[in-house]
């Protein structure tokens, strides 16, 4: 890839506070167009990495390139053409959904008027017409969370930056929001987005960084992360005594995993599990595809928390 | 575009009024009780100290007393205006309500938003002076003609204690570290001043320390103008502020970027 179809570019990144390492030796590149996701647990370092892309962090070292700028010394032209959802709402709680929108129109240089003319796409795409006047503090979180899309999108961003735009939410207010960053991709948008809901980025990005304690311990697609560490079915089982269930089934398993009371057994032969477990009481089986929750316990060890 | 050798200072001349936008249209939702609230303070001293202690008082420097302490009203009442709005709105706006996260993920710079902040709390200071102004003008304590000097003075004024109260909630934890501020710093200022009684009834070594502080600056401004005296060093007078607002500004801008941008 060339720098001019890059997006975000990060080279041997490092960052640590007060001794403590937060990222650690990262390096990643976005391409223009695509939905690139950071996936990791809490404290996995994902907002100071977003915020060191927007230059509200500096790295101790290593270089970022962010469309085109050099991090953080020309940051702010990146982020003329960056719109930003961050973790935790900082709307004007005072103001009216439409005043949020002049207020912050107006941190790009826009007038009042081309702002004016900008709301009624802006509340439609984030399904806030009729609530144009009503004031913030009086939307649910779902609502919040759309009018932070809508205002991220005042500028008219190439880059969409997103650090769990969905934790918190309902599955009805998450699943409107994953619908309306479909439809940005599909204007061609470049998104970064954090999660660590699994099933967030499975849905929606094409490729992905796992990261932990501000490692990245595994890069690409989700699809190809799932084959390259998993590849087969996977049985859950519940209810019995790990340690001992590891022993009657190990033979016909290709690797376990223990987490809590629960035992992962991923098999090419999910059949032959089964039969050996046949008969023994209070014991509960879910038979599942592989998804990326169980790449994340393969390279960690560890659940992803919710 | 070029561009600053700093990605804190500000990036133009235009982008700090996007702040002050946003806080004027804050402001005007509760701007009744903010005017009354900004105004009883320094009127209740007007007219409780200048009527009052103005009987025992009589005369000083050949006026009224409340003529004297009018112009003294007017600078304390535009540095206090300015102060608290500083300490306590913009320290919200700064942490508690992340306003200042949220601008700075636009393309607005620490500075942009420090200065329209400075800018802001100095018009409330201008708001809040000129108020005292006025009253004191419709009952005869001012030249009308020297408005003309007194609110550039007064705004400089608000600047300055903006400016100053910049480096206080830079460098505060939280709210409970104000007070010292107020009760160490302000409080003094109002009697070393000059505000409210002649610097000359001070002993000498006070008075040196009083020659170097911001109000004391101010007051030598607005005073002169107020009672229609030709007024003395203003060229002096208007430097020493400048420096005021300048240095804390700078120096807040380099803490809040420790603290905010780490
Ligand atoms: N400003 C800061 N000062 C000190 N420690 C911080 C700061 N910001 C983040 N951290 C620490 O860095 C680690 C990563 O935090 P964060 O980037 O917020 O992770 P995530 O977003 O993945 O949950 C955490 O241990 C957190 O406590
Ligand atoms: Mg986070």
């Amino acid at each position: 890839m060339t720098m001019s179809t890059l997006a975000i570019n990060l080279a041997g990144v490092r960052k640590a506070f007060g001794g403590k390492i937060v990222v650690d030796e990262l390096s990643f590149s976005v391409a223009r167009g695509e939905c690139f996701g950071l996936l990791g647990p809490n404290g996995a370092g994902k907002s100071t990495i977003t915020r060191m892309i927007l230059g509200m962090v500096s790295p101790d070292e290593g270089e970022i390139t962010v469309l085109g700028q050099p991090v953080p010394t020309r940051a702010r032209l990146a982020r003329v053409r960056i719109g930003v959802v961050p973790q935790f709402d900082n709307l004007e709680l005072n103001f009216t959904v439409r005043e949020n929108l002049l207020v912050f129109g107006r941190y790009f240089n826009k007038s009042a008027r081309e702002i004016e003319a900008l709301t009624p796409s802006l509340l439609e795409f984030a399904r806030l017409e009729s609530k144009a006047e009503v004031r913030v503090a009086e939307l649910s979180g779902g609502m919040k969370r759309r009018l932070t899309l809508a205002r991220a999108l005042i500028n008219d961003p190439h880059l969409l930056i997103m650090d769990e735009p969905t934790t918190g939410l309902d599955p009805h207010a998450r699943h409107l929001i994953w619908e309306r960053l479909r439809v940005l991709l599909a204007r061609g948008k470049t998104i970064l987005m954090t999660t660590h809901f699994m099933e967030e980025a499975e849905r929606l990005c094409s490729r992905l960084c796992v990261l932990e304690q501000g490692r990245k311990i595994a890069e690409g697609k989700p699809q190809e992360l799932i084959d390259a560490h998993i590849g087969c079915d996977v049985v859950e089982i519940y209810g019995g005594n790990p340690r001992d269930l590891c022993a009657q089934v190990g033979p016909y398993v290709r690797h376990m995993e223990v987490s809590g009371e629960t035992l992962f057994c991923y098999s090419s032969d999910p059949e032959q599990v089964r039969a050996q477990l046949r008969g023994r009481a209070g014991l509960r089986l879910l038979q599942r595809p592989p998804n990326l929750e169980d790449v994340f316990l393969r390279v960690t060890g560890r659940e992803l928390e919710n | 575009m070029s561009e600053g050798y700093s990605p804190v200072m500000p990036a133009n001349a235009y982008n700090w009024a996007a702040v002050w936008h946003r806080n004027f249209l804050a402001w005007r939702k509760v701007a009744v009780a903010s005017v009354l609230g900004n105004l009883a303070d320094p009127m209740t001293n007007l007219f409780g100290l200048g009527f009052g202690l103005g009987i025992i008082v009589g005369r000083v420097d050949g006026t009224p007393y409340i003529a004297f302490l009018a112009a003294g009203m007017v600078a304390t009442s535009a540095m206090t205006a300015a102060t608290f709005e500083t300490l306590y709105a913009v320290f919200a706006r700064m942490d508690t309500q992340r306003t200042w996260d949220a601008i700075l993920s636009t393309q607005l710079t620490l500075g942009d938003i420090v200065l329209g902040e400075l800018v802001w709390a100095a018009s409330k200071a201008v708001l809040a002076g000129t108020a005292i102004w006025t009253v004191a003008a419709i009952l005869g304590y001012a030249e009308w003609p020297s408005i003309v000097y007194s609110v550039p003075a007064i705004a400089l004024t608000g600047v300055v204690f903006a400016s100053l109260a910049m480096i206080v909630i830079s460098l505060a934890p939280s709210y409970d570290y104000f007070v010292f501020y107020q009760t160490l710093v302000m409080t003094p200022m109002v009697f070393l001043c000059g505000a409210v009684f002649p610097l000359d009834q001070l002993p000498s070594t006070l008075q040196h320390v009083a020659s170097v502080l911001p109000l004391a600056h101010s007051v030598e401004l607005i005073r002169p103008a107020m009672l229609g005296r030709p007024a003395g060093s203003i060229a002096l007078h208007v430097s020493a502020l400048c420096v005021y607002a300048v240095l804390p500004f700078f120096l807040s801008t380099a803490i809040f970027r420790r603290r905010l941008m780490r």
